[in-house]
């Protein structure tokens, strides 16, 4: 159990150091972030009513929009060199390596997200920060899941026709339930309404998605990088 | 002989089709909503269809996953392709009756919502298939993908229908009643419609096999 943490560690530290040494796929998607944001607000008028009551589609669209540049780096990286081959082969489990590599894109996607959160406030003047830990809670959850599948779905399209594309096409329908409860409660706590009785069932459900995949992709993992 | 089943399969489903369409239109019209009430005995049956061949398909990606018999693939993609068509029709029907009971093709409600999730879910399924060249990889991958999605499906439906619902309450499970004459009809056009699926995959099935009998054939020639 400790060898397996220790290598899930090593895979992650590595990702990161890659990511930050380059910062190609962080400039790229916080870039890709603020543009997206911009667009927004062209979109609908920013009065400070509107947009509390779209905050959390506005967010999570942004977020998902971001994460997706980091994800698909994620096995693209390793393709130079042979990198990718060298890793399913060392004497690592490949559920090590999914995870080094799920919590490195989660830790990538995470600062985006919460440099991406500041700027909505000042660029929409919204007062976002009343109820912070809840949304905190609510981020680290809902990126959780769209991490999990998209670390997953980038070694299913590492090798094939159409990488950048394939991605989103195949994360975003299979997080519709996730990004969906995670957009309801982020805009009642971006209006500083706390999590109730009422909207409890969408937490639940989220905390529901987030396990089943995560254990789904770790029972599947070793035979997508083997990939028969 | 195989194909022998198969044309009495498709003949006894064209058949039923016909007879079914016949008595449907001597239905008098439904009280409330009229003739397009009747789009339930299409609408229904192939929602129904549609689910069981994501059902198939979840197994029998799981199957090939374990023995990795190219079978398996072949009738993973058959089928998710014939219950792709399903779902399109089904939402098709049920735009149409939209338009003429709530006076709009489309509206965001739970059901609508869903089925339109799952459609995009399966049309991901065909278009990883058709980026990967390699046939292990591909029938791998795929497998892979198609529990993901199937997994999927219950967690869509019942988060949408938290989120909203308009859909008019099922006819057969909850609140509605169906006179005994047309249940029957409608037991018969379920068994129709489920055939024409049967025979639709099952056409599909074939042709996978004298594709993968083509591939090994040029595999051979190029050997030479």
């Amino acid at each position: 159990m400790m060898a397996f943490l220790r290598q899930v560690l090593v895979i992650m530290a590595k990702d990161l150091r890659a990511e930050l040494r380059t910062k190609e796929a962080i400039n790229a998607s916080l870039s890709f972030a603020l543009v997206v944001l911009l667009l927004f607000s062209f979109a609908f008028d920013p009065s400070e009513e509107t947009t509390r009551e779209i905050s959390g589609g506005l967010l999570w669209i942004v977020f998902a929009f971001a994460g997706t540049l980091i994800l698909n780096r994620s096995f693209a990286r390793e393709l130079n060199n042979d990198c990718l081959d060298a890793l399913i082969s060392a004497p690592i489990p490949g559920s090590a390596l999914f995870l080094g590599k799920a919590l490195a894109n989660y830790v990538l996607v995470l600062a985006v997200e919460l440099i991406a959160l500041p700027l909505f406030g000042v660029f929409y003047n919204v007062r976002w920060t009343s109820q912070f830990w809840q949304l905190m809670m609510v981020v680290a959850l809902g990126t959780w899941g769209m991490t999990v599948t998209g670390t997953i779905f980038s070694a299913l399209t590492v090798n094939i026709r159409l990488r950048e594309v394939m991605l989103p096409i195949l994360n975003f329908p299979i997080l519709i339930p996730a990004l969906l409860g995670a957009m309801q409660l982020t805009s009642a706590l971006v209006a500083g309404k706390p999590i109730t009785a009422d909207n409890e069932a969408w937490l639940k459900m989220l905390i529901g998605f987030d396990i089943m995949y995560t254990a789904v992709s770790l029972v599947l993992v070793e035979t997508v990088l083997v990939g028969g | 002989m195989r194909d022998k089943i198969l044309y009495v399969l498709g003949a006894a489903a064209l058949i039923l089709l016909a007879r079914d369409m016949v008595l449907i239109t001597g239905f008098p019209p439904e009280i409330n909503q009229g003739a397009i009430f009747k789009i339930i005995f299409f609408h229904v049956p192939m929602a129904i269809t549609a689910l069981t061949c994501a059902m198939v398909a979840f197994v029998a990606s799981i199957l090939f996953l374990i023995t990795k018999k190219f079978q398996y693939d072949a009738l993973a993609v058959a089928v998710t392709e014939v219950g792709l068509a399903f779902l399109a029709g089904n939402l098709i029907t049920g735009s149409i009756w939209g338009r003429v009971a709530w006076g709009m093709w489309w509206a965001w409600d739970a059901r609508l919502t869903s089925a339109l999730v799952c459609w995009l879910l399966y049309a991901g399924y065909l278009m990883l298939r058709n980026a990967i060249e390699e046939p292990t990889q591909r029938a791998t991958f795929a497998a892979v993908f198609s529990i993901f999605a199937f997994i999927d499906v219950p967690i869509v439906i019942f988060s949408i229908k938290w989120w909203r619902t308009q859909h008019p309450q099922p006819v057969f499970w909850g609140g509605g009643s169906f006179p005994p004459d047309w249940k029957a009809v409608f037991g018969w056009q379920m068994l129709a419609i489920m055939l024409v699926g049967v025979v639709l995959t099952a056409v599909r099935l074939r042709q996978e096999q004298f594709q993968r009998e083509i591939d090994s054939l040029r595999r051979m020639a190029h050997a030479l």
